[in-house]
């Protein structure tokens, strides 16, 4: 799970890669790709004492966990659309199962489950080893802004 | 738990909120300030802008995810400053509502606290540039105000 794969979906994951990397935001807090599946992404944001939300706990903060996970959430999208296309987040929801433990890295593994005409749908887990043992989940929706196809 | 909510206690106790912007460093990272509102009483959370708030490269955009984050920590302390629960509140969920795409320039929040009972908080918060009646993005949520239970629960 460290290294960064190949789906083969060519286009779509260099595009993928480029979000990643190119986004002044992610860089701020970190966040970086680290697999692309046939049907899932996965990316981290590598622990950082400036991430803290709970100064006595060291817990990193719920915002750091939406960020990943709406960046996430959006690439895995743009792999189901193509690169060719733009999409905007509706309304994303992020449940709280238990804080990430201090000191850790956090995951998210995502996937666009559903890809309709209008919009995309999204879900997420968020864990420090297993997806299987996730602190956070996720539900998200994308509307696809199309050529010719306005907002809304 | 005991040192923040010290510090929050006698910011409120010196009318002081611009103290609090120091005390978490993830919202000192991403540079949101709390101020007196200018008109009345209350806290004015505000995030001013910079570049590296930005999502999409070129796209001129705030990032989505940060737009949920800065009205998740308005709201933690929105619930501090109206200093009614002992410990520092835990987030249990949050969902964000994107209205309008976020500009290059400040981005202000709202918050109301909707209810706030022994146990739980219910938040609502709303995102807002130049014109606050219309918000760029709005959330709810729930936060728990219980002490902790230890490294594991929520």
């Amino acid at each position: 799970m460290t290294a960064e794969t190949d789906n083969g979906a060519g286009i779509g994951l260099e595009h993928a890669r480029r979000l990643f990397r190119g986004s002044p935001h992610g860089a701020l807090i970190g966040l970086e790709l680290v697999e692309l599946g046939d049907d899932h992404l996965i990316a981290r944001v590598p622990y950082r004492p400036e991430l803290i939300g709970n100064p006595e706990t060291g817990h990193i903060h719920g915002g750091v966990i939406t960020t990943l996970i709406d960046q996430s959430c959006g690439a895995a999208v743009l792999m189901a659309t193509g690169p060719a296309e733009r999409i905007v987040t509706l309304d994303l929801r992020v449940d709280h199962l238990r804080p990430a433990a201090a000191g850790r890295d956090v995951y998210a593994r995502c996937e666009c489950y559903r890809l309709a005409g209008e919009v995309a749908f999204a879900r997420a887990v968020a864990y420090e080893d297993d997806p299987a043992e996730p602190f956070a989940t996720s539900m998200s929706a994308f509307m696809r802004l199309r050529e010719g196809v306005g907002r809304g | 738990m005991a040192e923040l909510l010290e510090q929050v206690r006698s910011a409120r106790a010196a009318g002081d909120c611009q103290r609090l912007t120091d005390l978490v460093p993830y919202a000192r990272l991403i540079g949101m300030r709390f101020e007196p509102c200018p008109e009345g009483e209350g806290l004015c959370i505000r995030l001013p802008y910079r570049d590296d708030l930005i999502g999409r490269p070129g796209s001129g955009s705030l990032h989505g995810g940060l737009l949920g984050a800065f009205l998740e920590h308005g709201a933690i302390m929105q619930i501090l400053w109206e200093g009614q629960s002992c410990y520092l509140p835990r987030i249990i969920n949050f969902h964000v509502d994107y209205l309008r795409r976020g500009a290059q320039e400040t981005t202000y929040a709202t918050v109301e606290i909707r209810r706030q009972g022994r146990r739980v908080a219910n938040v609502h918060a709303s995102a807002w540039q130049s014109e606050p009646q219309r918000p760029i993005a709005a959330a709810r949520g729930h936060f728990l105000l219980t002490p902790p239970e230890g490294s594991d629960g929520i």
